[in-house]
């Protein structure tokens, strides 16, 4: 049987929820339950009782540029799921939660602290044959009050992360390793990952977000588990100003959670341009391990 | 502007004159009628040969001859929360199956955004235009190389 979440040393046990706490909340007026998913069908197909969608791009996204939404955009949010302030947001969703620390983090950058994710997500419910609806919940509509987004603390930009290669701060770079490395996927007529150039940031660290999850049931390693993985293996230290990317900041938000809460960690920002930025700008630099080995090869 | 098969642009005529939420309730709908692949086109394991690149959901792709020369196409979706996988296999199977050839490989991949909606993440957008892309290869092989409707198929 798997530790419980206080068991496993984590810095903050108060942003991770079992199945079982979410199940005994499901009533409590305090808390609001949302699900956040990649695939466009899974909340409408069925989810927990009383939980409201939280779509990563119609909710979360500007709808014109690439950012996220604006203050006035996350008063409605917040209003149209029956929010204030006080309301602790609980989320979860597919992906092994990809998608609901994606919102998670958003949340954080308009200072909604209230929030947990419920570890293990939606599969870890559905395989534990807990209850699910269809029936979309109507809350009262609230009066939220958001103050300006803080990008400042949370949030990395390409400049940034091009300062910071001179200084060799650490990036850690969560996608595959066949990602990492450049190797294009054998999809023809699309480009590599939405990006011109296959490849990595130079100098970054390549820690697929997927280990620090328990394959079996999605949940998250405990902290002994994950401490060998980002501080003994790769030698990243909690006060370390660390920047994860990925291809959008979906999976490096996954990240950002595990370092930030998991681990104690004091300074991780999310660069969610990653790599659809960082692979389509021009003159930045790139390392890019295949193309090397093709180079070799070729001489 | 080239046409589409008929069959597919009647799925896409009922789907985009849906709002959102009546079209994700009807491509639910399909995705839990979805037929799969039958045993005696392939059991598990399925070969990674037939298995769509980059597609997370898990889905596989076969093509099986008619007698007409067009050919019918079957599918597996393995991962069982990739319902839009199965929503998508449904609906290639019903309006593409005994499609002529060259329709079926003139099919665009983004007609995912047709069904699906403007709002798919990157990684499920190529996983789904996967699928599309592995049946319009299917239909290319046939006309660049046929293969005989086997007995068994008939």
């Amino acid at each position: 049987m798997s530790k419980s979440i206080e068991e496993r040393g984590y810095s903050n046990t108060d942003v991770l929820v079992s199945t079982d706490w979410v199940q005994e909340h499901l009533k409590d007026p305090g808390f609001r339950i949302a699900e956040s998913n990649e695939d466009p069908l899974l909340y409408s197909s069925n989810h927990i009782p009383g939980a409201v969608e939280i779509d990563w791009t119609r909710d979360l996204n500007d709808p014109v540029r690439r950012d996220y939404l604006d203050r006035r955009g996350f008063e409605n949010l917040m209003r149209r799921i029956g929010a204030s302030p006080d309301t602790t947001i609980v989320i979860y969703g597919d992906k092994n939660n990809w998608w609901a620390t994606y919102a998670f983090w958003v949340l954080q950058l308009f200072g909604h602290v209230h929030a947990k994710v419920m570890d293990g997500g939606r599969l870890k419910w559905i395989k534990e044959n807990r209850p699910l609806t269809r029936e979309v919940p109507k809350y009262q509509p609230s009066q939220y009050q958001a103050p300006k987004r803080d990008d400042t603390r949370l949030r990395a930009f390409r400049d940034q992360v091009l300062k910071r290669l001179r200084r060799k701060l650490p990036l850690v770079d969560v996608r595959s390793p066949e990602e990492y490395r450049g190797e294009r996927l054998h999809m023809p007529e699309y480009p590599n990952e939405g990006a011109l150039r296959g490849g990595h940031i130079p100098g970054a660290l390549s820690i697929p977000w997927g280990r620090a999850v328990n394959q079996e049931d999605g949940t998250f390693k405990d902290a002994a588990e994950l401490g060998k993985i980002y501080i003994e293996e790769n030698k990243l230290r909690p006060a370390d100003d660390i920047i994860a990317y990925c291809r959008i900041g979906e999976r490096s938000s996954h990240t950002w959670f595990v370092l930030t809460y998991l681990l104690g960690f004091s300074k991780v920002r999310n660069y969610d341009g990653s790599w659809t930025e960082w692979g389509n700008l021009v003159q930045v630099p790139i390392e890019n391990p295949s193309a090397e080995r093709r180079d070799e090869a070729a001489a | 502007m080239k046409l589409l098969p008929e069959r597919l642009e009647r799925w896409l005529a009922t789907l985009e004159t849906l709002e959102r939420s009546d079209r994700m309730q009807m491509l639910i709908d399909v995705a839990e009628r979805f037929p799969r692949v039958p045993p005696r086109i392939a059991q598990r394991p399925y070969p990674t040969e037939r298995r769509v690149p980059g597609c997370e959901s898990e889905a596989y792709v076969w093509a099986e001859p008619k007698a007409d020369g067009t050919l019918t196409y079957y599918f597996a979706v393995e991962n069982p929360q990739g319902i839009s996988a199965m929503a998508l296999a449904a609906i290639l199977g019903d309006a593409l199956s005994g499609v002529p050839l060259e329709e079926v490989a003139a099919v665009p991949a983004d007609v995912v955004y047709r069904i699906f909606g403007r709002e798919l993440s990157m990684g499920k957008s190529l996983g789904l235009m996967g699928m599309v892309n592995m049946v319009r290869a299917a239909a290319r092989q046939q006309l660049q190389a046929p293969i005989q409707q086997t007995k068994e198929g008939e």
